[in-house]
């Protein structure tokens, strides 16, 4: 890292704006007096669900099938979290669980 | 003063599953700050202002190559759209918050908006409120999270590998939670197979977008189908 301070200033002052223009501009373009869009609205109901799906493949987005290990450590941690929250239905446990499963596979199983 | 007081208490157990992943990946992200040669003030500002959790980690590997304003305001972008998404489902619910509407818009990271997207209030307890905690907490477990990893740096060395997975946990968790709260999984569905098919053609680094336009074109064709059984 060779940036300088007034640099750094910058740098930081970029992401931090240009992140709160994607957060903010919904709510830009339709203030508080304006009645929201019927599509908007038909949207806001129907994204939270699929939005959810995105993310998941979004985190998931650098494993690879074809090397190895093929994903095995992602899709035996996915399955366990799967199998515990349905069985368990504890919010905590399946995360903890599933991680923690995950970090002993990459570490000591399939390195 | 109560009212407030007890919104955090009724807010506070939403965010536990986000202290742990933010509490971990702030610290991961304090330490790479860290080796990179960034002071515990950069860490600070980044976190307080720059908030956006995965985002933060791109830009620590933008600070690796040559100072380049556009590109960096590019790559955020490009990041970061599909909080554009998060701002049209919160439109409604951030209503009528009044001062602290801001401030709400300001934090709706991945992690808060898997949160207040389907968590609503108990009766009595004032949404705004609830809201603003559940936001207040999460950015404050991330900012002590990567102080932490700032001041612990190379004091000390354990085998962090793999404990990013600890978001996809919770994604996975609440994907499960919504699956179970509906009959309709088309939307669900979707969200899934375009990101999957988006993922495969453009790639790791460009699926965003094109998955935001494919699920945008499902969403208008689909309109009836979707929207059958989802919770008004």
């Amino acid at each position: 890292m060779n940036y300088t301070t007034p640099q750094l200033i910058i740098f930081f002052g970029i992401v931090a704006f240009g992140t709160l223009l994607t957060r903010a501009l919904p709510f830009i373009l339709i203030p508080e007096k304006k009645e929201i869009p019927k599509f908007l609205k038909y949207l806001a109901d129907v994204l939270p669900f699929t939005i959810i799906g995105l993310l998941v493949v979004y985190c998931l987005k650098d494993v690879s099938f074809v090397n190895t290990p093929h994903a095995l450590p992602e899709i035996i941690s996915i399955a366990v979290i799967v199998v515990l929250h349905l069985w368990k239905k504890n919010t905590l446990l399946s995360i903890g669980g599933g991680t923690v499963l995950y970090m002993i596979l990459i570490q000591y199983v399939f390195k | 003063m109560t009212n407030q007081k007890s919104a955090l208490r009724v807010a506070f157990p939403y965010t536990i599953p986000v202290m742990a992943g933010y509490l971990v990946l702030g610290t991961a992200y304090g330490i790479l700050m860290n080796s990179k040669g960034l002071s515990l003030i950069w860490i600070l500002v980044a976190s307080i202002f720059a908030y956006a959790g995965s985002m933060q980690f791109v830009a620590v590997s933008l600070l690796a190559s040559a100072f380049d304003p556009l590109g960096a305001f590019l790559m955020t972008l490009m990041v970061n759209a599909r909080h554009l998404f998060y701002a049209i489902s919160m439109l409604g619910k951030y209503r009528g918050s009044g001062r602290i509407k801001p401030y709400l818009i300001f934090s709706l990271t991945d992690e808060t908006f898997s949160i207040v997207c389907s968590a609503e209030p108990p009766q009595g307890t004032s949404r705004k409120w609830f809201y603003f905690f559940i936001s207040l907490l999460d950015h404050s477990y991330w900012i002590a999270g990567s102080v932490l990893g700032g001041i612990l740096g190379s004091l000390i060395e354990f085998d962090t590998k793999g404990i990013d997975f600890v978001l996809t946990a919770l994604f996975v968790v609440i994907l499960i939670n919504q699956w179970r709260s509906t009959k309709n999984h088309l939307p669900a569905m979707i969200g899934i197979a375009s990101a999957l098919l988006c993922r495969i053609i453009f790639g790791a680094s460009n699926f965003i977008i094109p998955s935001m336009l494919l699920i945008l074109l499902l969403m208008t064709l689909l309109k009836r189908p979707m929207e059958r059984g989802i919770n008004k």
